[in-house]
C-alpha cells in the first residue's frame, strides 16, 4: 500500500500571547511544530506500511524551514519526503493550497491512500483534506478515528460524529483526515533523524514549475478569499466585583441573579 | 509580484503598519520597511497618503456577479431531524438577504424529507429546494456535493451558508473546490459590506488569538460555515414560502462510499448548545473531585457541567463537555466560570452567554474582564456555599 501523508509546520498556538498594549500577536519566541493531528496521520500511515508493506511519502508545503517537519516525518518512519516550497506559493488560501497539493499528488502518482490531519491549529479550517480529494476525484472520509478493515481495493473506517460515529466503507484510492483519537503517535527515531539530515536522504524540494503550477493560479494571486482585516478579539462586559466573606459575596451574587430574573 | 517602499516618499505615518494583516511592515529609522512576512497582498498600498508603496502587481479585476442572487442555507438533517444550526443560519440569512434586497432559500437534501420544508419556511426561508433521492438518504460527501453542484450551476446563488458540524465541515470544502469558489470556515460574524455589497466573514485564527475578516471577491456563491450556537434563530410564524422540487439522476456507482452503520453513543448529559445554565470549571478545579462540586451546583440550578481544554486534557471531564475555540461555542442565560483563568480560546466560546459569573482565586485572571459579576476566592468554599444558600 503506497501512502502519502500531508504534514504542516505550524506555530504552537497554545503558546501565543498578545501584546497587552498593541493587541498584536507576539510571534517572536513561538516554536514551530508539526501540526498535532498530522502526527496521528503519520502514525496511521507508518503502521499500515509495517503491517501491509508499501511506502510512506510525507509531503508538506511551506517556507524552506518547513523542511524540519519533513525530517521529523522521516524520523517517524516515512520513506520519502517532499517539500513544496516556492515564494509563489505564499499567501495561499485553502483553494490555492489544495490546488498546489493536488498537483503534487498527481506528480507523485501511484498512491492508494492519502492521509492528513483533520485540521491545522493555526487555521482550524479542516478544508484541505476534502478539497484535495475532490481535486483528485477520489472519495474522502473526515474525522476518522478507527480503521476497521483494509484490503487492496477498499477500506472500512469509523468517522466521528458529534453524538456517536459512522462506519463507512470506501473504495481505494481514498483520502482520510484523522483525529487524535485514532492512535498514539510514535516518537522519531534518532538514527532515522540523523539519516534524514544526511546528504543521501530521499528528500526533494519541488517548486511551482516542478508541479506545473502557473503563478497566477497559486499563492495569494490564485486565492479566492483574502484577509482584509485582522484585530484582537473584543469581549465587552463590565465586571462588577462582589466582595466580603463567602456567605456575603454569594448572597450578593444570588441577589443579582434574582434581580435579573435568571433564578 | 513584490511590494516595496520608496524611502524618499515615506513620511513615517505608520498607516501601512496598521493596514497590514500579516504584520509584514515595520519601522526602521522612521521609515516603513517591508519584512519577509509580506505576502504581497497589497492591503497597505491604498492606505499610503504619500503613494510611497509601490508594486509590480497588476490590479486583479473583480468579475461582475450581479446575476448571482439569493442567500442559501444548507438545511442539514439527520434521519429526518433538522439540525438546530440550520434554523440559526436561516435567522442570519434573513438579515443578510434584507441588506441585499434578496431572498432566502433553504436547500434540503435527503429521502422523504420534504415535510421539513414548513419548519424551514417558519424560520425564514422564502423558498425551499428539496432534492430527494435514495442516494441522498444518508449524508455522503460525493452524493451531496453532486446535488449541490447541480443546484448551484442551475440557480447561481450569491451566498451559501452551512453549519460547521461534522457534516458541514466535510461537505463545504469538497463542494467549494468542485464549483471553484472560496470558503471561510467557522465564522462568528457575517455582515454585508455597505459599499461593495459583499459578504464580510469574520472568524478566529491562530487558536482564537486573533480575529480575521475575510472577503470572497472573485467567486460566487460566497461560502461560509458557522458553528452551532453562534447565530440566533428567528421564528416567523405564519410566514409563507414555496417549495421547488428538483430531481437529478444519481447512481450508486458514482458515490464510492457506503454508510455501513450509524451508531449513537448515549449521552448521560444534556446538550451544552441548548443549556440555559452552564457551570464550567478549569485548571483551578484541581481534580475530578472538584468537578463533583460543580456537578452538584449544576444539579441544583438545573444546568449542565462543562470545562476548559485543560480540564479535558487532564481527564476531569469528557471531550464533548469542552467549551471554547477548540470545543463548543455556547449561549446560555448564565455561565458560571469556576477556577477558569479565561484564556482567549475559552473566552471566544462564551462570548454569546447572556450573563457570566467568574469565581477565581487570582484577582488578575482575565476571566474577570469578561464577567458580569466576579468573586475573588476559592471555589471549593464558594461553590458549596452557593449550593447551601440555593437549597435554603
Amino acid at each position: 500500500m503506497n501512502i502519502i501523508v500531508l504534514v504542516k509546520q505550524v506555530p504552537d498556538t497554545t503558546e501565543i500571547k498578545l501584546d497587552p498594549k498593541t493587541g498584536n500577536l507576539i510571534r517572536e519566541g513561538i516554536d514551530s511544530i508539526m501540526n498535532p493531528d498530522d502526527r496521528h496521520a503519520l502514525e496511521a500511515a507508518v503502521s499500515l506500511k509495517e503491517s501491509m508493506g508499501g511506502s510512506v511519502t510525507a509531503v508538506s508545503m511551506g517556507p524552506p524551514q518547513a523542511i524540519d517537519v519533513i525530517t521529523e516525518a522521516m524520523g517517524m518512519g516515512a520513506d520519502r519526503g517532499i517539500l513544496l516550497s516556492d515564494r509563489a506559493f505564499a499567501g495561499a488560501d485553502t483553494w490555492a493550497t489544495s490546488l498546489t497539493l493536488g498537483r503534487a499528488m498527481e506528480r507523485i502518482g501511484d498512491y492508494d491512500l492519502i492521509i492528513c490531519g483533520r485540521q491545522a491549529i493555526d487555521g482550524d479550517t479542516a478544508q484541505i483534506g476534502p478539497q484535495v480529494a475532490d481535486h483528485l476525484n477520489i472519495p474522502h472520509v473526515s474525522y476518522v478515528f478507527g480503521i476497521d478493515e483494509i484490503t487492496e481495493d477498499r477500506l472500512v473506517v469509523r468517522r466521528r460524529l458529534e453524538d456517536g460515529f459512522e462506519r463507512i466503507e470506501t473504495l481505494v484510492p481514498a483520502l482520510l483526515t484523522v483525529i487524535g483519537e485514532l492512535n498514539v503517535p510514535r516518537y522519531a527515531v534518532v538514527g532515522r533523524l540523523i539519516e534524514a539530515c544526511g546528504e543521501k536522504a530521499s528528500i526533494e524540494i519541488w517548486n511551482a514549475a516542478d508541479i506545473g503550477c502557473k503563478t497566477d493560479e497559486i499563492g495569494l494571486e490564485g486565492s479566492l478569499t483574502h484577509v482584509i482585516k485582522t484585530f484582537a478579539p473584543k469581549f465587552k462586559r463590565q465586571g462588577e466585583m462582589l466582595e466580603g466573606a463567602a456567605g456575603e459575596s454569594i448572597g450578593a451574587l444570588l441577589g443579582k441573579l434574582r434581580e435579573n430574573r435568571i433564578l | 509580484m513584490t511590494v516595496w517602499i520608496d524611502a524618499d516618499l515615506c513620511n513615517g505615518c505608520k498607516r501601512c503598519l496598521k493596514a497590514c494583516p500579516y504584520e509584514g511592515v515595520e519601522m526602521r529609522d522612521g521609515k516603513a520597511h517591508i519584512l519577509d512576512r509580506c505576502t504581497s497582498c497589497g492591503a497597505c498600498i491604498e492606505t499610503c497618503k504619500q503613494e510611497a508603496i509601490l508594486t509590480d502587481a497588476k490590479p486583479r479585476e473583480i468579475p461582475d456577479f450581479s446575476d448571482s442572487k439569493g442567500v442559501w442555507v444548507f438545511a442539514e438533517q439527520r434521519g429526518g431531524v433538522l439540525h438546530p444550526v440550520s434554523l440559526e443560519l436561516l435567522g442570519k440569512a434573513g438579515e443578510l438577504a434584507g441588506s441585499l434586497n434578496q431572498e432566502v432559500s433553504a436547500i434540503l437534501l435527503g429521502d422523504g424529507v420534504v415535510h421539513l420544508a414548513e419548519t424551514l419556511i417558519q424560520h425564514g426561508a422564502d423558498h425551499v429546494y428539496p432534492v430527494e433521492d435514495s442516494c441522498l438518504a444518508q449524508y455522503r460527501a460525493i452524493a451531496y456535493t453532486k446535488a449541490f453542484e447541480h443546484l448551484i450551476r442551475r440557480f447561481n446563488p450569491n451566498i451559501l451558508l452551512m453549519g460547521a458540524t461534522h457534516i458541514g465541515r466535510d461537505l463545504a470544502p469538497r463542494l467549494s473546490r468542485r464549483v471553484a469558489v472560496g470558503l471561510t470556515a467557522d465564522c462568528t460574524e457575517l455582515t454585508i459590506d455597505p459599499d461593495e455589497k459583499i459578504l464580510l466573514q469574520t472568524r478566529p485564527a491562530f487558536g482564537g488569538n486573533i480575529m480575521a475578516t475575510i472577503a470572497n471577491r472573485y467567486s460566487r456563491p460566497q461560502m461560509a460555515t458557522v458553528r452551532p450556537g453562534v447565530m440566533e434563530r428567528k421564528e416567523q410564524a405564519g410566514k409563507k414560502g414555496d417549495i421547488i422540487r428538483e430531481t437529478l439522476s444519481m447512481s450508486e456507482q458514482d458515490i464510492k462510499t457506503k454508510v455501513l452503520e450509524i451508531v449513537r453513543e448515549a449521552r448521560k448529559t444534556g446538550d451544552l448548545g441548548k443549556a440555559k445554565i452552564i457551570v464550567a470549571g478549569g485548571r483551578g478545579v484541581g481534580d475530578v473531585e472538584g468537578f463533583k462540586i460543580l456537578e452538584d451546583l449544576a444539579e441544583v440550578l438545573g444546568g449542565e457541567v462543562a470545562g476548559t481544554r485543560v480540564a479535558v486534557e487532564e481527564g476531569w471531564i469528557p471531550a464533548d463537555r469542552q467549551v471554547g475555540q477548540t470545543g463548543q461555542s455556547v449561549r446560555p442565560e448564565l455561565y458560571i466560570a469556576c477556577g477558569i483563568s479565561g484564556a482567549i480560546q475559552h473566552r471566544a466560546g462564551i462570548a454569546n452567554a447572556r450573563y457570566i459569573v467568574a469565581i477565581n482565586r487570582d484577582a488578575r485572571a482575565p476571566i474577570f474582564q469578561v464577567a458580569d459579576w466576579g468573586i475573588v476566592g476559592d471555589l471549593h468554599a464558594l461553590v458549596p456555599e452557593m449550593i447551601r444558600q440555593l437549597e435554603n
